[in-house]
């Protein structure tokens, strides 16, 4: 017997760890290089032109309006309050988009996946029409070919004299609460949260002792019952406030900007094509062993696709899903070029011509997006961890 | 014995009476059977009226006046604008280069989606090295007495291609280089590939695009300008560099551990490893995923309108708020036309994907 003969254990600078080292002070030194020489062309450049640099802009008159603010905004108002305006129109525009394009796309992968042919087709053309036409083009066809030439206020189209589409927008009556409601709303919570409970009850009973505990009468309790008699006891009412021509243009109810329907339908349509794929793709990935076994226990279609598919195709489905939440966020910026107030309109547009302060702008633009990204993936990844841990 | 294992006997065919299938398909129970007819009467509310609009009320021959007269789709316009759609502003005279170079890129694109090409991974890097350099130097001139097209004049569908195909061209290798160092075993470069592709994905091209026009004048050193086309394709190959990165990092990391150590044991370096076992094998595998990118950058190729380029839909959207047309109906027709130009390009790359990927992965999927 012989021992068996070790190779020489490389000591710590061995060959391949220097050249490692070398090339790694080469490259950070062409980066730091790179990164200064821009650096200071940009400093020379702008002292050159005379362009103030820092974000003390900020806090100066902005001199502009904008045609939609969920805070008060008039020209008055600094830079910093119209950033703040441009971000919570971005942020409702894309809440709104990605409600919407998941609502549709949800159907459309259940759709294409469909026994019905006639649905199944349909979905697959509407697919291939929304996915294969680049965004822009779709936002100016909403804007420019369907909302702008629409009738004026004066011969709008009504439906039953109380929702309105013209070349203004979309104007639909809205309720005006009276002082009392505080009281059903507080109801409503204390009861959602009393039917939440009594849900994680039942998982429990069911997954230690195999026995159903019905709790639809909670849900009912919770969110009908116990509101109506809130309602009724402290007398509160409601009004609608529906919208009326007054003038040139519809006063009271809720008014859509044109700009604003143009970019929600353009962006979910167009969103939505990809989430169908993706859902189908998520539900045709499942074993076909499962819907086997679902029909041999005598499932329906529906239960099987309830019980069985989507929470297992939902493991597929999240991650890709995840993208394209962050696709829709990212392409509000499109809505800028149909005169949306969104980040790219306000911040990198007019805000950036007024000041002609192209850095901060554009960097303050692209970190709003990074931050909006980086949530969207946070609140995903949370998401994608909880199916998994429920399934696995 | 007889074999009664399931393998060794196929299922037996369903054959449907056109009946039978019909009440399989479309009026299966009640509730699908209604659905069936809100369709069918949602399609016969579509269908009809725009083929009216498209062919039978539509204008061929006219001018913007015959179109305001008319109700249907105003085809006149497409014929009156086809040079300007399809070469910008390219100088008559000059046309046939940009036909050359149509025709080049028609013939390497034959060359390489034909499913017996060998060698095809070889063979797209080939091309798209050359050309672009012969297509440059057709388009832009300057060389062998062919007269000066600044990038100015470029426009139309001439402009989208160009866009699209740098995009293309360039974002491949600079993708691979980071998706190659998003993996090195190198702190400094790792940290930097995955800083610069999170960055760069999670912003939208819009950003990039104003950075390419307006911020990159103040990056170079005063007296040095870029061409705006230029800056645009810049920031094109370096925003798409980034998602391409992450396609070609999925294709890496399915490439298993065995074929990077038999390629060090075999005594090769890193690059030659890299080079020739690893990449061929892993660019293989994404290539679905390659095209999808590739989609997106034709998609993508519209937003340079928002700096002032005129691509296909930047000269469609000029060319329908021109006084002498300005008509609902040419407004419908010239975004139909576009509309149409993409989704040819789109949906054909598409269908290519999606048949290479049956090709390259046969399993026992729900896919029936």
């Amino acid at each position: 017997m012989h021992e068996p003969k070790m190779p020489p254990r490389p000591g710590y600078w061995s060959r391949s760890r220097i050249k490692s080292v070398l090339t790694q002070a080469i490259f950070l030194s062409a980066v730091g290089f790179v990164l200064w020489f821009l650096w200071s062309n940009t400093a020379q450049n702008l002292s050159q032109q005379g362009i103030a640099s820092g974000f003390g802009f900020l806090s100066s008159r902005s001199g502009f309006d904008v045609s939609l603010s969920f805070i008060p905004f008039n020209n008055d108002s600094t830079y910093a309050t119209a950033f703040w305006v441009a971000v919570i129109n971005t942020l409702v525009l894309a809440g709104l988009g990605i409600g919407l394009a998941t609502l549709l796309g949800f159907s459309l992968g259940l759709a294409r996946v469909s026994k019905n042919w006639l649905i199944a087709r349909l979905a697959t053309v509407y697919i291939e029409v929304f996915r294969n036409i680049p965004l822009l083009l779709q936002l100016f066809v909403w804007y420019f070919a369907i909302l702008r030439p629409l009738p004026r206020p004066r011969d709008s189209v009504a439906l039953a004299d109380l929702v309105f589409v013209n070349n203004r927008g979309l104007f639909f009556p809205s309720p005006i609460f009276e002082t009392g409601i505080g009281w059903v709303v507080a109801v409503l919570m204390v009861g959602l949260v009393a039917a939440m409970l009594m849900r994680w009850r039942a998982q429990r009973i069911r997954v230690e002792t195999s026995r159903t505990v019905y709790q639809w009468y909670w849900w009912v309790l919770a969110l009908f019952v116990a509101p109506t008699l809130a309602w009724i006891l402290s007398g509160t009412s409601v009004t609608m406030s529906v919208p009326e021509l007054k003038g040139f243009n519809f006063k009271g109810g809720l008014h859509i900007l044109p700009e604003m329907l143009a970019a929600l339908l353009g962006l979910s349509f167009y969103i939505s094509a990809a989430v169908g794929e993706i859902v189908r793709a998520g539900i045709q990935g499942i074993d076909r062993g499962q819907t086997e076994a679902a029909e041999a226990f005598g499932h329906s279609r529906a239960q099987m696709m309830r019980f069985i598919i989507i929470p297992q195709a939902l493991k597929i489905i999240i991650p890709p899903l995840t993208t394209q939440y962050q696709s829709l966020a990212k392409n509000t910026s499109l809505a800028a070029a149909i005169a949306f107030p969104e980040i790219i309109s306000i911040v990198a547009g007019t805000a950036m011509t007024q000041t002609g302060q192209a850095l901060e702008t554009i960097l303050l633009a692209m970190a709003f997006y990074v931050a909006v990204s980086l949530s969207i993936a946070a609140v995903m990844n949370f998401a994608n961890y909880r199916v998994m841990k429920h399934i696995v | 014995m007889t074999d009664i294992s399931p393998s060794s006997r196929a299922a037996p065919k369903l054959a449907y009476h056109p009946i039978e299938w019909l009440r399989r398909t479309l009026f299966s129970n009640w509730w699908q059977s209604i659905l069936t007819l809100v369709l069918l009467w949602v399609v016969s509310q579509i269908v009809p009226p725009m083929v009216k609009w498209a062919v039978l009320e539509a204008v061929w021959y006219g001018t913007g006046d015959d179109c305001r007269a008319g109700s249907g789709a105003c085809w006149a316009f497409v014929g009156a604008r086809w040079n300007q759609f399809i070469y910008g502003f390219y100088p008559e005279a000059s046309r046939w280069r940009v036909d050359l170079v149509f025709l080049l890129l028609v013939l390497s694109i034959g060359a390489v989606f034909l499913p017996r090409t060998k060698h095809k991974v070889w063979l797209i890097s080939g091309i798209a090295v050359v050309l672009p350099i012969v297509a440059f130097f057709l388009l832009f001139g300057g060389v062998f007495g062919l007269e000066t097209v600044p990038t100015s004049l470029w426009g139309g569908l001439m402009l989208t291609l160009v866009v699209a195909i740098t995009g293309m061209a360039g974002s491949l290798p600079l993708g691979i280089l980071l998706a190659l160092g998003r993996r090195s075993k190198m702190p400094a470069i790792r940290i930097f590939c995955v800083t610069f592709i999170e960055l760069f994905r999670a912003v939208p091209l819009i950003t990039i695009l104003f950075m390419a026009s307006v911020m990159l004048p103040l990056f170079l050193p005063s007296g040095v300008s870029l061409d705006k086309l230029l800056r645009a394709l810049l920031g094109v190959a370096i925003f798409n560099a980034a998602l391409m990165a992450e396609v070609v990092r999925g294709g890496l990391q399915a490439i298993p551990k065995g074929q990077y150590e038999a390629a060090t044991a075999a005594g090769m370096g890193y690059w030659k490893m890299m080079i020739f076992i690893i990449l061929p094998q892993a660019l293989r595998l994404v290539i679905p995923g390659l095209i999808n990118t590739y989609v997106a950058i034709i998609k993508d190729t519209t937003l340079v309108l928002i700096i002032g380029l005129f691509d296909l839909l930047g000269i469609v959207q000029a060319g329908i708020s021109d006084s002498n047309w300005l008509s609902a109906n040419v407004t419908r027709t010239g975004y139909v036309f576009a509309g149409l130009g993409f989704w040819i390009m789109c949906f054909g790359l598409s269908r290519y994907s999606m048949y290479l990927e049956r090709r390259l992965d046969t399993d026992h999927r729900n896919s029936g």
